[in-house]
């Protein structure tokens, strides 16, 4: 036999959100055939201790990415805003809870 | 991304992301190194699997049950982090089953009593954390993110076993007895399970350097002894090796030699039990297929009926 | 968590609560008074709890014997998620039944010293299943058929089953949808898992006749408002197996109708098999603690 077998499913990339109030976060993938058996497979393998609360399910051959090689197109722009960060702003210690 | 950039990543300890620019030899050692992870939690369901239905009390069996249910999970995050080496599951599967890819030379011993369930806990379970949590900082981001996620879940698979060793410690003459001959029978094996020792370990450089590996087999090893031993006093077991001693000068306990010709042969596939757990992956795997096929049958009928109504439909 | 400090690494256990047993967990009978109602006979009490729990119990254990041969590893997940549930109903079940005896036998007393004829589960939960199509035509019949009583028990006089049923109606829904979402894929799937498919829902159907005879325990605790009358179950059963055989594409067998039934001991050759091969050990280690 070759080493050319491919699984009979589809990989799935699986996020959870594990309180409310928290983002959806990637926790892995998983092979399913359609996309409920992808959440049923999710909910047993990434939240069997109560991790979870919402999960999201997508294709794995769906996910646009941007390429490592991109980085400095697509993110050193707002390397520069340095506004967008809480630190930039110099608050004295006497003000509380800022 | 180059090789200098990935240098540069591993040099200053960050991780390496699956669709970075890394060595071809880096990316077979982690598939390779991966899948045979993988496949290890895998194979290693069998030997604690067969007590599940016989096991004596209802507690210990939901125990025990879910915790072979963990190791399934923990093939699954393993095998979805060599996917993103470009890995398929199916293939790596094919491996395992024709003997092209190795697992865990420990899982290829029996498991003749309960207690064997313990011990496998206590000490399998125990090596396996050794080994593990200095992988937690593996320079390959997705396997050190399941290993983190593994060796919480393992932590409770060494305390169950340790809690079921100490409990049939307090229970019968039989029962204590039962221990220890389990305990002789595993703790040589679990010496082998951090490999070769470090003179003839030819790869063990290369993935130091690359982060992939952290201690050496030895140190890993040493580590381990010198865990095990307070632990197998509180228990009240004796570990079956005459030369154990604490070498005060060292500060480290001093051991008896392993037969490295065992761990050869076991490896090599003439282990006690290598045939039947491949066999019985071998099995699932067939058996499973027209369920697998079936699925993958109906969900493409499924697209399909998608696919004509959004045609009817007029825009 | 310490990420060179092995040892560490097993101490740091502050949030046990992930953990897949034991603590942090929500005891589902925290607070629940465990006096019997009033005017509830407790031996009729503990008979319905052993009908409840030897259900959940035998099938777990046949649930049990599918790990690490299930047909792909996320189904493995499934079934043992599964079998878990219903090994937890099993055990409030039989604890409860011990009580309601008053004679101090516990769950394990029950489950590993009691012999084939004082089991009183359905006989559907005993067959051996050829292969996974019958796994899912038995775990389908019998969590749409389970997950109608636990529903209905949530109201139950007696407030431990109240609690073992509302705890119980999460997990089934669960069960059911996965049952029924393989009956579709497999019989809306290829040729050879239609026809597989087919002959297991066909194999399993004549067995479904015992979730609705009643049994004189069963009706005198409905009509003291602790137990669920069996047949008031029939048409969600009914209403559930028809929609999901259709879209499965599969033909529904014609009703069924039984004498004496597992809950009045009568029983088949595979549950002497079972518990051969459950209390085996338990019974060969007298004295023995785990």
């Amino acid at each position: 036999m070759s080493g050319e077998v491919k699984h009979e499913w589809p990989l799935f990339e699986v996020f959870v959100r594990a309180k409310r109030g928290l983002n959806h976060v990637h926790v892995g993938s998983l092979r399913a055939a359609d996309h409920e058996m992808a959440l049923h497979h999710a909910r047993d393998l990434y939240t069997r201790r109560n991790e979870g609360v919402s999960i999201w399910v997508v294709r794995s051959d769906d996910v646009v990415a941007s390429g490592p090689d991109d980085k400095d197109a697509f993110f050193a722009p707002s390397g520069d805003k340095v506004y967008r960060h809480p630190t930039h702003y110099a608050i004295p210690d006497s003000v509380p809870h800022i | 991304m180059n090789e200098q950039a990935f240098t540069a990543t591993i040099d200053k300890d960050q991780r390496i992301e699956p669709r970075d620019w890394m060595p071809d030899g880096y990316r077979k050692t982690m598939i390779r190194q991966i899948a045979q992870h993988a496949h290890s939690e895998i194979i290693g369901m069998q030997p604690e699997g067969a007590w599940i239905t016989r096991a004596p009390s209802l507690r210990r069996k939901a125990i025990l049950l879910a915790k072979v249910q963990d190791e399934a999970g923990h093939g699954l995050y393993l095998y979805s982090a060599a996917e993103t080496l470009g890995a398929d599951r199916g293939d790596l599967t094919r491996r395992l089953i024709e003997g092209r890819q190795k697992y865990s030379s420990i899982f290829n011993y029996p498991t003749l009593t309960f207690a064997d369930v313990g011990v496998i806990g206590w000490l399998v379970d125990g090596a396996a954390i050794c080994n593990q949590v200095p992988l937690c900082r593996s320079s390959f981001g997705p396997y050190a993110r399941a290993m983190i996620r593994i060796c919480k879940e393992e932590s409770f698979h060494q305390r169950q076993g340790y809690e079921l060793l100490m409990t049939m410690m307090r229970g019968t003459e039989a029962q204590r007895a039962m221990v220890q001959d389990a305990v002789d029978r595993w703790w040589w094996p679990s010496l082998m399970m951090f490999g070769p020792p470090d003179a003839e370990s030819p790869n063990t450089a290369q993935s130091m350097a690359w982060k992939i590996k952290r201690h050496t087999n030895d140190e890993l090893r040493q580590r381990f002894v010198d865990m095990s031993v307070p632990q197998a006093e509180a228990l009240g077991v004796t570990l079956p090796d005459p030369d154990l001693r604490w070498n005060a000068e060292r500060e480290h306990h001093d051991f008896g030699e392993i037969d490295w010709s065992e761990l050869k042969r076991v490896i090599s596939g003439d282990g006690p039990m290598n045939a039947e757990r491949l066999a019985n992956r071998r099995r699932a795997d067939e058996d499973g297929a027209w369920v697998r096929e079936a699925a993958a049958a109906h969900a493409a009928k499924r697209r399909e009926a998608t696919a004509r109504e959004r045609q009817e439909v007029p825009a | 968590m310490s990420f060179d400090d092995a040892y560490q690494a097993l101490t740091d256990h502050d949030d046990d609560a992930r953990w897949a047993y034991g603590t942090g967990f929500a005891d589902p009978l925290a607070g629940v008074p465990t006096a019997l109602p009033d005017g509830v006979d407790g031996a009729d009490l503990a008979a319905y709890c052993l009908m409840l729990g030897d259900d959940a119990l035998i099938l777990s254990h046949r649930l049990q014997q599918w790990v690490t041969r299930a047909p792909e590893l996320e189904d493995e997940m499934a079934i043992a998620n599964i079998g878990l549930d219903l090994l937890g109903q099993a055990r409030l079940l039989l604890t409860r039944a011990g009580e309601a005896e008053g004679a101090g036998r516990g769950e394990d007393d029950l489950a590993y010293l009691r012999d084939a004829p004082d089991f009183r589960h359905v006989r559907l939960v005993e067959r051996e299943d050829p292969d996974f199509g019958h796994l899912i035509a038995r775990l389908l019949v019998f969590s749409t058929w389970r997950l109608a009583l636990l529903d209905r028990l949530a109201t139950s006089r007696d407030p431990v089953l109240a609690a073992i049923g509302a705890k119980g109606v999460k997990e089934v829904t669960y069960h059911r949808e996965y049952a029924a979402g393989w009956t579709v894929r497999l019989g809306d799937g290829t040729d050879l898992s239609h026809r597989r498919m087919q002959d297991a829902i066909d194999a399993v159907w004549p067995l479904t006749g015992e979730f609705f005879a009643p049994h004189d325990v069963e009706l005198r605790l409905a009509t003291a408002g602790v137990a669920v009358e069996p047949a008031s179950l029939r048409s969600e059963f009914d209403a559930v197996l028809t929609e999901v055989l259709h879209v499965a594409t599969l033909d529904q067998p014609a009703p069924v109708t039984v004498g004496r039934t597992g809950r009045d001991g009568e029983h088949g050759d595979e549950l002497a098999a079972i518990l051969a091969e459950m209390q085996e050990l338990a019974r060969a280690t007298p004295g023995g603690v785990w």
